[in-house]
């Protein structure tokens, strides 16, 4: 028996080593297309603006999903397996899913600190940052700051930069071509600021009520006022004592317009729309949240035109 | 000695003319770097001057003029919740779970309130090779590491490594902590067959060893693990000499179905010398399957899952060797964005007499106030071999304290 239980251990340690062999043998060579994996379709977009034909993009969140509660799924280690870069909104907005999927991605380039990740909240402006103590008796708060940043185009300019330069540092034969993709979204981009600063210029002022706290840069940068929210505090679902409060303010203030996200229930909000007299709006935290908003300039355009056709009926 | 006398007598005289020379030349020279100093702060205030608009209101560095720089800012904390005095300290969360049991249970019975278990978790990159993390498990009677580990990601060939207590990747119920299942108990399977008795209330293969796991290439997700480990995990393995260690494989194979669902199934086989002797092997195979729909419009909202978990065990003993088999089967849909049901069928014969077998069906209601807490009903029905039949109501209170952890998949 003793003669077996050598030759299994003999056999167990021959299957460790095969695997470290055949592991080194199959280990990949760099490629010329740079992989990127970012964690919203936001910074996906941003991504393939300024990496043109050199970069391959994708994302790990659909633009119609909520991007504080993504299933980590083994398949996206596949994908994150073979990443030169991974793009992600930081902030703690994936520190349900994110973590453990870098962990196991066995890939050295996007770990924490390497060359191959970036933390794109490291160059936006953030709001809402707390001055405070931060409790959890205030619902599911972010404690480094609001981190729905893309919203404000200024903020999609500075991550593209970013993502622009992590490129050239990733290939550096490329870097005048990232430059220049950079140079011309950014006209672009103040070319489309100039249209939606005239598109909005309507809405001023226009008090808004949005289910949860997704909208501070958008409504900042636009001119929106956010004077409540559906839910009662973040990440707690509404309460019918807090729908009443909500039901009145808006009667009382005739605030026009409620904000959901496509990835809420209508439900209430239908509801508190019927008895206050408000409209819903299901606006796009998140480019792909309908099929229409492909990309960075039409969430925007998607949203702006929404507000403004939204509003104008109700003149 | 008068070579010597001359030198130093020259040294001296150039070092106090050089310092005079010095000593001359400075104000002069300072009184012109301010002068120079001056005038560009006057150019650059003109120019400053230009540059500002008839209205007065500074103008608007264009954006797109200036270079590309790398962002500069500091790396985020990993997932560590506030300021910098933290910053190098691991995230730390704490998890309670409080139990209640009524009914008669005369084969296993849990007591009638009790702190089950607290686990405190402590979590950090170590370097930019490694990280680790330690779960303390404290109950009523003390202090045991559930698991701690350090994890290389960074390692070449795709290999992940892990070395430490952990739990073991024998079937998948096993590395769930206690409070990340979505019972109160664990199955009967991993009681009867993995290990269980009525000393030790945690189940399971969980010790210190070495997990190499590394992603196969295939068309689908497939990963295979290998591990060794001490050969001491509860009343299952018992190492009476340094080579007695235990071993455990398992293959996982996951595939995406569609966008809302998964299916994931997994194969493992684990190997030790048990309590008769050091020459006398329990082993195990084991068969997982999972299958998950989550429509990812309505996430938070509704959700399904179905597993299930068959177990072999063979374990020779000085008069035969016992072979015993048992199963589970479970399903939980999420009802609303708080509300979950679910129930549980479990058959399982026993390890150290496989004639002799116990089965149980639960029911589950669980309800979640927020991300951080969880109030738990499960109505347990099991009838033991010895005849008996236990019908209890177990509750449960879960509630988290401090850094955010990952959601279980």
């Amino acid at each position: 028996m003793k003669t077996k239980h050598l030759w299994f251990e003999l056999w167990a340690v021959a299957t460790l080593a095969a695997l470290f062999v055949a592991g080194f043998a199959v280990s990949n060579a760099a490629a010329k297309t740079l992989n990127v994996m970012t964690t919203t379709e936001d910074l996906a977009s941003l991504a393939r603006e300024v990496g043109g034909e050199h970069v391959k993009v994708e994302s790990i969140a659909r633009g119609y999903q909520d991007p504080h509660f993504v299933e980590a799924k083994p398949s996206f280690l596949l994908k994150l397996q073979k990443a030169d870069l991974l793009v992600l909104v930081g902030l703690q907005l994936e520190i349900g899913w994110l973590p453990p999927l870098i962990t196991q991605s066995r890939n050295s380039r996007i770990q924490v600190g390497a060359q191959g990740y970036l933390d794109a909240s490291t160059v936006a402006e953030i709001l809402e940052k707390p001055t405070g103590p931060v409790t959890r008796a205030m619902g599911d708060v972010h404690p480094l700051g609001n981190p729905h940043y893309w919203l404000d185009p200024g903020n999609g300019r500075r991550i593209a930069k970013a993502v622009a330069q992590k490129l050239s540092e990733l290939d550096r034969d490329d870097a005048a071509y990232f430059e220049q993709h950079f140079q011309d979204f950014d006209r672009r981009l103040q070319e489309a600021e100039k249209r939606w600063a005239q598109q909005v210029a309507s809405l001023k002022g226009t008090e808004v009520i949005t289910y949860h706290n997704s909208w501070p840069s958008f409504t900042e940068r636009f001119g929106l006022k956010v004077v409540g929210y559906v839910e009662p505090k973040p990440g707690i679902p509404p309460s019918p004592s807090h729908t009443l409060e909500v039901i009145n303010q808006i009667k009382q203030d005739k605030v026009p317009l409620i904000l959901v996200e496509p990835y809420f229930d209508l439900k209430t909000p239908k509801a508190i729309a019927d008895q206050s007299g408000a409209q819903v709006l299901v606006l796009l935290p998140s480019v792909g949240g309908v099929p229409q908003a492909t990309n960075y300039f039409q969430l925007f355009d998607y949203n702006i035109r929404l507000l403004t056709e939204a509003l104008a009926q109700r003149k | 000695m008068q070579r010597m006398l001359i030198f130093c007598i020259g040294l001296l005289f150039f070092s106090t003319n050089f310092l005079r020379a010095q000593g001359a030349e400075a104000p002069e020279a300072r009184f012109q770097a301010l002068e120079e100093r001056i005038r560009a702060l006057e150019a650059e205030v003109q120019s400053l001057k230009a540059a500002l608009p008839a209205g007065g209101a500074p103008a608007a560095p264009a954006a797109a003029a200036a270079p590309l720089q790398a962002p500069t800012a500091p790396l985020p904390v990993y997932g560590g919740a506030s300021a910098a005095a933290k910053a190098l300290n691991p995230d730390i969360g704490i998890v309670g779970s409080f139990v209640g049991a009524t009914g008669r249970n005369l084969g296993n019975p849990y007591p009638s309130l009790s702190l089950q278990e607290s686990e405190v978790s402590l979590q950090a990159i170590v370097d930019p090779y490694a990280r680790a993390d330690f779960f303390l498990a404290v109950g009523e009677e003390g202090i045991e590491v559930e698991e701690g580990y350090i994890t290389f990601p960074a390692l070449p060939g795709n290999f992940l490594l892990k070395a430490g207590k952990m739990r073991s990747t024998f079937s998948r119920v096993n590395t769930f902590h206690n409070h990340t299942l979505p019972w109160i108990d664990r199955p009967l399977v991993q009681f009867n067959l993995m290990g269980g008795s009525l000393d030790e209330a945690d189940v399971g293969i969980k010790e210190a060893g070495l997990s190499l796991s590394r992603l196969l290439p295939a068309p689908i997700f497939l990963e295979a693990t290998a591990e060794l480990f001490r050969g001491d995990s509860g009343s299952l393995f018992q190492a009476s000499r340094r080579s007695d260690v235990s071993s455990v494989f398992h293959l996982r194979g996951y595939h995406d179905l569609s966008e809302s669902t998964n299916l994931e199934i997994g194969g493992s086989y684990a190997r030790g010398h048990n309590d008769v002797g050091s020459d006398f092997l329990t082993q195990l195979g084991g068969l997982d399957t999972t299958l998950r729909w989550k429509p990812l419009r309505r996430a938070i909202y509704h959700s399904f899952s179905a597993r299930s978990e068959f177990v072999w065990s063979r374990r020779q003993e000085v008069a035969n060797t016992q072979r015993a088999f048992g199963f589970f089967a479970s399903a939980e849909y999420q009802l609303a964005r708080r509300w979950f049901g679910g129930a549980r069928f479990d058959w399982s014969e026993r390890a150290r007499n496989a004639e002799q077998h116990d089965n149980a069906t639960s029911l589950v209601l669980t309800y979640w106030p927020s991300e951080f807490s969880q109030i738990r009903g499960q109505l347990r029905r099991t009838h033991y071999a010895e005849g008996n039949t236990a019908n209890e109501f177990l509750f449960q209170f879960l509630f988290t304290l401090g850094a955010h952890g990952a959601h279980v998949f």
